[in-house]
């Protein structure tokens, strides 16, 4: 037998606590295959969030620091400022980064930290069942919006990529989505070139990830593929995929 | 000998910080603290560290853990309101047995309060201030060449047991203009090791993580009984207090940083009128210097705590003393001034009139 993809040397052979279906572990080994194709598991260390990923501090085959739900920026500023020479990632749900830790996202772009955030958007709480995300779609289902979120009552689900754009030091904006196969194959390359940008000093990176929560939107569990439905109809038209700042391109 | 400098207590501060090898400052303004950021934005540079003004105290205390996390020495400061705002990261530190340093140069409070100088915040950096069990080590300097030269001690408390460090001064302290003299050499960071549990570049050796957190049933109270045990090997070694004209006393006056000078000027008029008074500072807030109090209480039986606030001190003078002797409070809050008049008239209410008038705290 032939073995034709081996698991990324950065990636530890542990069993993952997410939910079958869910993006999170996709973009994990996405991650890690990242790094061992740019040589820097040796100097890169993850932030953790709190959310659904708290645990990344375990799978990633480098040093980790877990911190406070919203501050993973200002945890990785601490760190690159600290100690440039190493690669440093925070990784973050649509809680933690579009809502507690708006000021630090901000903050982070606005400082063009050269750091690189991965940025999972699932529009919802997944961790602590399901509450409705800054993100949540207007009319989608969540326990703090059992009717539907209304604009009237929560406001609009807020679009990231676009509000970092406006900053000037934002060098790399892009959203992707995990729910097809070419979607995870761009999400990869985003991601490389998110970690690429750190390693040239080229300033604030990040990818927005579209990703699944079957468990907490709902959708059928004993087949989750019903959840990339959800991603297809529902998330796209609202967090249209592209490229939305490459410093690099416009000169 | 060195040379002494006359300098601001929150410059010397931050000079002392440096010379103690701070590399990383994150903060943001307020009073009556600003001049610490001020000379980190230019001096840390100097040496080849970082200064960061961050767009929030919450912002700042998240970048020091993670700073802390690579084993650099680091610093933070603010005052009251922005203590308050630090408190989340100040417990994640903790949790995650990162060291640093953080100074609060304290205003009146609650609230926003006034920017004058206060002790009111003293349950809150001595009872831990975030959620969870955790203990700072604080020291209360008394003037400009302490908050010069407690930097050194609190980097290697905080590094030795893993802890953050606390500075507990006050507005007036900070603004106070006095010769200072750092005593200990300045620090070459680059004789310093890096500790076992840094994070940074790693070629051969296992992956390390820093966290606050462990969700395996009773690990965390393995982890906070661990840590308790370090804070008792503290409360053993690093009690630090100074002594005046107690030998004689039959008062003691039990003060720290300004309201201690202001007692001090209270004693020296008191003892002009041949008052045996003597004057107790705790140097360290935590750990509270208790078993000294109670060696003292073998022979002096009245005790006045002296404090720019309503009274949070006296506790821990009342817990150490445990019914060992009579303790009267002399409190003034909301950023007010004690005068030494004032205490003076305490003094002499407490030893003439008996305690009938100045009620002992029950
Ligand atoms: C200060 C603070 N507030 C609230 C929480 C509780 N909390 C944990 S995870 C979470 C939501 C996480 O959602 P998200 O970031 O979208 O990640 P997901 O779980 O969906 O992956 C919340 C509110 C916390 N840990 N800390
Ligand atoms: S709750 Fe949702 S986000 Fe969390 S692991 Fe399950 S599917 Fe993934």
């Amino acid at each position: 037998m032939q073995l034709l993809n081996k698991r990324p040397e950065s990636l530890l052979d542990l069993k993952m606590h997410y939910c079958p279906g869910c993006g999170h572990g996709i973009v994990h080994r996405l991650i890690a295959e990242a790094m061992d194709d740019l040589g820097i598991r040796a100097r890169t260390i993850c932030v953790a969030p709190v959310g659904c990923a708290v645990f990344a501090d375990a799978y990633f085959n480098c040093d980790t620091i877990q911190g406070a739900h919203g501050r993973g920026p200002a945890i990785a500023t601490g760190l690159k400022r600290s100690k440039p020479d190493t690669i440093v990632f925070s990784y973050q749900g649509d809680g933690d980064l579009a809502s507690i830790g708006m000021a630090e996202i901000v903050h982070a772009a606005i400082r063009s930290e050269n750091i690189t955030v991965i940025f999972i958007n699932n529009a919802i709480y997944g961790m602590t069942g399901g509450q409705m995300a800054p993100t949540t779609l207007i009319g989608q289902k969540a326990t703090t919006c059992v009717e539907g979120r209304t604009a009237k009552q929560a406001g609009y689900p807020i679009r990231m990529c676009e509000l970092l754009a406006t900053i000037d030091g934002a060098a790399y904006l892009e959203r992707t989505s995990v729910h097809t196969a070419p979607g995870v194959l761009k999400t990869k390359a985003a991601i490389k070139k998110a970690f690429q940008n750190q390693v040239d000093c080229k300033g604030f990176s990040m990818v927005e990830v579209l990703s699944m929560c079957p468990t907490n939107w709902g959708t059928r569990l004993d087949n989750p593929s019903e959840a990339t439905k959800f991603v297809a109809e529902g998330m796209l038209p609202v967090f249209p995929l592209g490229v939305y700042k490459d410093a690099q391109k416009q000169g | 000998m060195s040379e002494k400098k006359l300098m601001k207590g929150n410059e010397a501060l931050a000079e002392g910080a440096v010379r103690a090898g701070c590399r990383f400052f994150a903060g943001y303004p307020i009073t009556p603290q600003n001049e610490v950021p001020e000379y980190m934005s230019w001096r840390l540079p100097q040496v080849g560290g970082a200064f960061i003004q961050s767009e929030s105290e919450v912002a700042a205390i998240n970048m020091i853990y993670g700073a802390a996390a690579t084993g650099k020495r680091c610093m933070t400061s603010s005052s009251s309101p922005g203590i308050s705002l630090k408190q989340e990261g100040i417990s994640y530190c903790a949790g995650a047995d990162l060291p640093f340093l953080v100074a609060n140069v304290v205003r009146g409070g609650p609230g926003l309060g006034n920017i004058a100088g206060s002790q009111s915040d003293y349950w809150q950096s001595t009872r831990g201030g975030g959620h969870g069990d955790y203990r700072l080590f604080v020291m209360a300097p008394n003037g400009a060449n302490e908050m010069g030269n407690f930097p050194q001690k609190c980097y290697e408390v905080a590094f030795k047991y893993r802890v953050p460090a606390l500075v507990l001064a006050d507005g007036i302290i900070g603004q106070m203009m006095e010769p200072v003299e750092f005593k200990d050499p300045e620090v070459d960071v680059t004789t310093l090791k890096e500790p076992d549990w840094a994070l940074g570049v790693n070629n051969s050796r296992a992956k390390r993580q820093v966290k606050s957190y462990d969700l395996r049933e009773g690990y965390l109270e393995i982890m906070v009984r661990e840590r308790a045990k370090r804070y008792k090997q503290i409360e053993e070694n690093e009690v630090l207090y100074e002594e005046k004209m107690l030998e004689d006393a039959e008062v003691a006056l039990v003060a720290y940083g300004t309201s201690a000078r202001v007692s001090m000027a209270a004693m020296k008029m008191a003892r002009e009128k041949g008052l045996k008074v003597g004057l107790f500072r705790p140097i360290t807030l935590w750990p509270y210097p208790k078993k000294r109090l109670i060696e003292l209480s073998g022979r002096i039986k009245k005790f006045i705590a002296v404090e720019m606030s309503l009274g949070q001190m006296v506790e821990d003078v009342r817990l150490s003393l445990n019914g060992r002797g009579e303790v009267y409070l002399h409190s003034k809050p909301g950023g007010s001034v004690i005068t030494a008049e004032e205490v003076l008239a305490t003094i002499e209410g407490v030893m003439k009139k008996g305690a009938k008038e100045y009620a002992a705290i029950k």
